[in-house]
């Protein structure tokens, strides 16, 4: 019996009318925690009830602790009939089972029913206390620490890394019991809900038991989703990151524990006083698909499309790694030092079979697809030359009984002195990597060895260094390291794609699938490849490949943001040719030509991109080999793999070709060109960080957005979807720039797309992210001032050593820090003014900071699960009435529970789950939506002085927030 | 090919005036769209009419989810569904609880009921108000006058606490519930080309002079009812017309006061008895205080009519007979400054 759970209720608020006859409600309610019920007393005919409960006290184990919510319900009493029930609440106690969080819940909950939605709020109370338990064999693991942030969290460092965590649970959906014929759907749907809720409580305490064991005591990166597999089952499955973190005592200075994008957290890391060895990586990804059903279990490697990989790398000193352990890192920033070098993309996907499974009841089949996916991307990472895989997530999409799993992430070489002892095991040490490079050129060097790279590629000696060699474009699913030198803004970059098929079933609609997949990747990474061109970048960062699938299609999204890297060659321009010569008419080559570069120039002017000019291009610097061109060939005609390959590293020529052999192509082109750039004021990505943007104002919105197209033409092509799709998405960004124009300058961090084809004729996309205001001014003055500030010696070598720019631009970044909250602090004091609201401002983002602010303390991680419904859909306003209803009353709990555990923010929130299903002529529709995030106390960095009291009392966070415009 | 749904979400409200304007004034979502169309905000952001028709549905939806709690607006401050700054709170119920002038010209002094409800249609396509904003206007007075009903205490304090409004507007309120409540007619021909404002001062007036809660500042419904031990004195104001030789020693003496400092003099010695019988007449007759016409003639300048006004409350205390100093001023004071408020073009 460890512990000891206490709860009260206080009073209700704004409660609905349930007695007709008088206007008013008789509420009671009930507590439920495992098996054990209390109810208060009946509050007869009021809309805002005092019951002042006694304390109602649950004797448990913490292991229920970690697994049940605290279930309360509040009904309608009523003397003749049965109860009539108004709504519920679930708290999840987790955030008060380790010491470091909150110490007590409190405050009001929305309640919420199903069917109705939000119900008025109630007032509670929470408490636990917890007894120590020393036994070695409990099923328990209270005191581990989770966070959704993908990276070290401010406040703490990290003294280990000790890898990857992963789990899965199954278990039968109850919406697919025989049960759920007979029960009303409100019963179903809180089935579900409860279900889910211990189902992630269960999952979250396996993962803390396998960080104990590893010897950690936080899971970092912390990724939670749910496959609703239908028949076969609801699969609750998440990867992490296990570390052992040390919490920075408050006293420490603002600088220690920011990892805020602005500043280099240097002092995150105990042992990082020395400039690590930086070393290089190399650009490319590595992509495979590999089909097969129960039938034919083996991955088939072989199936890589583009570029193909080639195994032989024997005189590669290979990092010999583990059997049955993943040097995986769910992580997408790290702290300086800890990355030497990055190789590129690696990702594979398989396409399963739900309803094959032997024992759908239990993990094992689920278990070992992952397994096998895992096991190919370390395959790829090796063949990249690297021994560990950054920024990895895994994800599914699942139509009917076909699913594919994906997974992708960063094949890295990391810095082993942050590691435990043999999780990655670095055999030997590479003479490459012993000459310490300069730390913001370094991760590019590529990793593996020139004379046996995987796949063709362009090298040329580091821009920066002139040491290493370096690729000629990097692709990675990581953050801009804060070190790297980058020109310029970076921007949003996205590739979509829409492929028909016919409708199969079983087996053929897998192997059709299969089939389709490396087609897609190919020509996903293509258009990838040009609009980075086009944009005369050369670098992609938090790449994410989402491909999604349908009855009669498969949808494709890749975004990225889109960076110039310095220390990587400029990148050459795209060029037009015919076929053959006299294919197309000339002039019409040459107006696409003329477009194009017209574009690159605007481009180039638009995102700032002015690298700086070599002083005398070659000097000291031979640039080796002559350069390669590579054509890009249309996969859609007959091309294979193999002539993909037979292409891909021919011609001397430093444009990228683009060849117009068909009218398709044409289409393409255009297709290319479509994309608007941001209207003025406005920039936009899909990372952490915004290159080339680091002076936030405290201007913050975050929003979710969703929109489905429903497509009426049957007879559509793919080029006719294709434009669909592009269009879909081109117009949701546009309604952003619009919706959020009051706040130009400013710009939409980690825009998150999330592409569904929710029935036969539906395509779905949603999206969450934040905008947030910058000052432009200190933008302009920072490029302007830079030479300046560097003092004149500096600036002319500057000119003639490009080493000294690198240290140059790294420390104007400093300077700009500093810049930074002096502005910050006048923004925040003059929206200060706003207050007196009853309901503390809790702010949502998507980011693992909020700028101008410091995070003071985590408590706990926010992870909950919603259903709704509905059998009046024309009532409640359409399907867009009801959804948006549905998502204002997420938010909503979200931030009754973040104000309840005593925080004024969520960081690192996410949507993961965003199921719609509808009937119109039924009137019906359903939706399931699940959000995670951390939440967080976090306070004005002006006013360093009240944080340690608040971080004491741990209850006082919402005063502290200014209005968010 | 078409949207199927289409929502956009912020953590923090996002509300536009510029819509949140054109939904109260009842504006269909295609008609917003034009209207802000044309007014230029398709050149900010590069927008399209698409673009601008999602985002107008958008803030349409969020407006009415609002409305709910706009009907209380103490609500908004503690509910927990938007996250909306308070300054933008303070906005939304101020513009919400704003009317139009014209159209509540046509409803002051009517019954607050379903008969007037039904006859909104009359009134929009007279105001050109559309309905729909008729609608909120005459829902506002009617939730306005429910709730104010049933409290104690000053009528514009309790309005503005209950619904959050501003001073000016709460005052406006006080005003409408005070007609409401009284009925008094406004919409005589005669008295057509009164405004709003100009009822509003005269009923300011009368609450703050007249009412029960002149007296007493703890009585129900003090500032709404008339203070009926005044009225019945009023009453005795009557012998200022019925004794003929009052009527004459007070005629005589504005007549001297009066004489040789207007153009005017000539007529208004001559209109005197009929003047002094309509000012009479209201006091004992106060159902319609607004039936002040008498005093009206297109050739008195705001001026003479304030020095005549002047002279005929104070002659009356120096006639010795005429024991009713207390109510003549309370009765007169009120009267005076409504005649000159209404004693415009």
């Amino acid at each position: 019996m460890p512990g000891k759970l206490k709860a009260k209720i206080v009073a209700g608020r704004h409660l609905p009318v349930m007695d007709r006859a008088s206007d008013l409600t008789d509420a009671f309610v009930e507590v439920k925690f495992g098996n054990t019920t209390f109810k208060t007393d009946v509050c007869p005919k009021s809309l805002n009830p005092q019951w002042n409960s006694e304390w109602f006290k649950f004797e448990v184990d913490d292991e229920d602790l970690q697994d049940e919510p605290l279930q309360i319900t509040v009904l309608d009493h009523d003397t003749y009939s049965a109860n009539d029930a108004i709504g519920k609440v679930y708290i999840d106690i987790d955030p008060l089972l380790y010491s470091e969080a909150a110490s007590v819940i409190s405050g009001w909950f929305p309640i919420y029913d199903t069917i109705h939605g939000i119900r008025g709020e109630i007032n509670v109370i929470v408490k636990v206390e917890l007894f120590n338990d020393l036994n070695r064999f409990r099923q328990s693991s209270c005191g581990v620490k989770f966070f959704c942030t993908t990276c070290i969290p401010q406040c703490y460092r990290a003294t280990l890394v000790h890898g990857f965590v992963e789990e899965l649970v199954v278990n039968e959906d109850p919406e697919y019991q025989w049960i759920d014929r007979i029960r009303t759907p409100r019963a179903s749907n809180e089935a579900r809900q409860r279900l889910i809720s211990l189902m992630s409580g269960e999952l979250q305490r396996k993962i803390g038991l396998k960080v104990l064991e590893m010897g950690g005591n936080a899971v970092v990166g912390y990724l939670q989703c749910f496959d609703l597999e239908g028949e076969s089952g609801l699969v609750v499955r998440a990867i992490g990151t296990a570390c052992t973190l040390d919490k920075l005592s408050s006293g420490t200075p603002a600088s220690n524990a920011c990892n805020s994008p602005s500043k280099d957290g240097k002092e995150a890391l105990p042992t990082s006083s020395s400039p690590p060895p930086f070393s290089p990586s190399k650009p490319c990804s590595r992509q495979s698909s590999s089909s097969d059903t129960d039938l034919s279990l083996t991955p088939k490697t072989g199936k890589n499309t583009w570029p193909r990989p080639s195994f032989p790398f024997s005189s590669l000193p290979s990092p010999t790694l583990h059997i049955g352990e993943f040097p995986f890192f769910t992580l997408t920033s790290f702290p300086p030092g800890f990355l030497l070098h990055v190789g590129g993309v690696v990702s594979a996907r398989s396409v399963k079979l739900l309803d094959r499974i032997h024992n759908p009841d239990e993990p094992e089949t689920r278990d070992a697809w992952w397994e096998e996916i895992r096991q190919e991307i370390k395959s790829h990472a090796r063949a990249l030359g690297c021994h560990a895989v950054v920024g990895y997530s895994e994800s599914t999409s699942i139509c009917e009984e076909v699913c594919i799993l994906s997974a992708s992430g960063t094949a890295a070489i990391l810095n082993p002195r942050y590691m435990r002892e043999g999780c990655l095991d670095i055999g030997c040490t590479d003479h490459r990597f012993e000459e310490p490079s300069p730390p913001n050129c370094g991760f590019c060097h590529i990793p593996y060895d020139e004379l046996n790279m995987p796949f063709p590629a362009q090298l040329t000696y580091c821009y920066h260094c002139r040491r290493q060699k370096v690729p000629d474009v990097l692709f990675t699913t990581i953050d801009l390291p804060s070190e790297a030198a980058v020109a310029g803004k970076g921007c949003l970059i996205q590739a979509r794609l829409c492929r028909l098929k016919k409708k199969a079933q079983g087996e053929a609609n897998a192997t059709a699938i299969s089939n389709l997949l490396p087609f897609m990747e190919y020509e996903l990474h293509t258009q990838l490849m040009n609009k980075l061109k086009l944009r005369s970048m050369n670098a992609l960062f938090g790449l994410h490949i989402q491909i999604s699938v349908g009855e009669n299609m498969l949808l494709g999204l890749a975004s990225a943001t889109g960076v110039y890297l310095t220390a990587l060659p400029a990148p050459g321009g795209i060029q037009i040719a015919g076929k053959t010569p006299g294919d197309l008419s000339s002039e019409h080559i040459s107006s696409i030509q003329k477009r194009i570069n017209d574009t690159i120039a605007v481009n180039k002017e638009l995102y700032q991109i002015n690298p700086p000019e070599l002083a005398e291009e070659g000097v000291g610097s031979p640039i080796p080999e002559p350069r390669h061109r590579s054509r890009l060939f249309r996969s859609h005609s007959e091309s294979s793999d193999e002539l993909s390959e037979l292409d891909l590293s021919h011609g001397k020529k430093d444009a990228f070709v683009l060849e117009i052999d068909d009218t398709d192509a044409v289409e393409d082109i255009h297709s290319l060109l479509i994309d608007a750039p941001p209207p003025t004021g406005f920039y936009s990505c899909n990372t952490e960080n915004m290159p080339g943007i680091s002076n936030w104002t405290s201007g913050v919105q975050m929003f979710t957005s969703v929109r489905v197209l429903r497509l009426s033409n049957a007879n559509l092509t793919n080029q006719g979807l294709n434009k669909i799709f592009t269009d879909l998405c081109e117009n949701l960004l546009k309604s952003f720039y619009f919706k959020l124009r009051s706040m130009i300058p400013c710009c939409l961090c980690h825009l998150n797309f999330t592409v569904a084809v929710p029935e036969e004729e539906l395509i779905q996309v949603t999206v969450t992210a934040v905008a947030m205001t910058y000052d432009k001014e200190q933008t302009q003055e920072k490029t302007a001032e830079k030479p300046i500030n560097k003092g004149s010696l500096e600036a002319e070598e500057q000119l003639q050593f490009p080493l000294e720019l690198c240290a140059d631009s790294s420390s104007s970044n400093i300077q700009t820090a500093s810049k930074i909250s002096e502005g910050r602090s006048r923004s925040l004091r003059s929206s200060r003014s706003f207050g007196g609201s009853s309901v503390t401002v809790v702010k949502m983002t998507p980011l693992s900071f909020l700028p101008g602010t410091r995070i003071i303390k985590y408590l706990g991680i926010i992870n909950m699960f919603f259903i709704r419904e509905t059998t009046s859909l024309r009532e409640e306003g359409g399907v867009s009435g009801f959804l948006h209803s549905f998502i204002a009353e997420v938010f909503a709990m979200v931030r009754a529970h973040v104000a309840a555990l005593g925080g004024n923010a969520v960081v690192s929130y996410s949507m993961k789950e965003c199921v719609f299903m509808e009937n119109p002529n039924k009137n019906q529709a359903q939706c399931l939506i699940n959000v995670s995030g951390d939440a967080v106390i976090c306070i004005s960095e002006t006013d360093q002085e009240s944080s340690a009291s608040t971080a004491n009392t741990g209850q006082t966070g919402g005063s502290e927030t200014d209005g968010a415009t | 090919m078409s949207v199927e749904l289409d929502v956009f979400v912020g953590n923090t409200t996002i509300m536009d005036e510029e819509v949140y304007q054109l939904w109260l004034d009842g504006y269909t979502v295609n008609d917003a769209v034009k209207v802000r169309m044309e007014g230029g905000v398709m050149d900010e952001c590069e927008a399209s009419k698409d673009v601008l028709l999602s985002d107008t549905m958008d803030q349409y939806r969020t407006f009415q989810m609002c409305e709910r709690l706009l009907h209380s607006p103490a609500k908004l401050a503690n509910q927990l569904l938007f996250q909306i700054p308070p300054h933008r709170q303070i906005m939304l119920i101020e513009r919400y609880y704003a009317f139009d002038d014209t159209f509540v010209r046509e409803v002051l002094g009517k019954k607050l009921s379903k008969g007037t409800k039904k006859d909104l249609d009359d009134i929009s396509a007279k105001t050109s108000v559309t309905l729909k904003s008729c609608r909120r206007q005459f829902d506002n007075f009617k939730r306005v006058f429910k709730v104010v009903e049933e409290l104690k205490g000053p009528l514009v304090e309790n309005i503005r606490q209950h619904f959050l409004l501003s001073d000016k507007l709460a005052r406006d309120y006080a005003a409408i519930v005070f007609f409401a409540n009284n009925r008094f007619e406004t919409g005589k021909r005669k008295l057509q080309y009164l405004s709003f404002q100009d009822f509003a001062f005269c009923a300011g007036q009368l609450i703050s002079n007249w009412t029960v809660g002149a007296v007493d500042n703890m009585v129900e419904d003090m500032d709404v009812d008339l203070d009926k031990e005044f009225l019945q004195e009023l009453k005795e104001l009557k012998i200022l017309i019925t004794d003929k030789d009052l009527l004459d020693q007070h005629k005589s003496l504005v007549c001297t006061a009066l004489r040789g400092k207007t153009k005017v003099f000539i007529e208004m010695e001559g209109s005197f008895k009929n003047l002094s019988r309509g000012l009479i007449n209201i006091a004992a007759n106060i159902s319609l205080p607004l039936r002040l016409y008498p005093c009206r003639s297109d050739r008195w300048s705001a001026a003479d009519m304030k020095l005549y006004l002047t002279h005929y409350t104070n002659s009356a205390h120096i006639l010795d007979t005429f024991k009713h100093q207390v109510v003549w001023d309370r009765y007169m004071g009120v009267v005076k400054s409504c005649i000159f408020k209404m004693y415009h073009d």
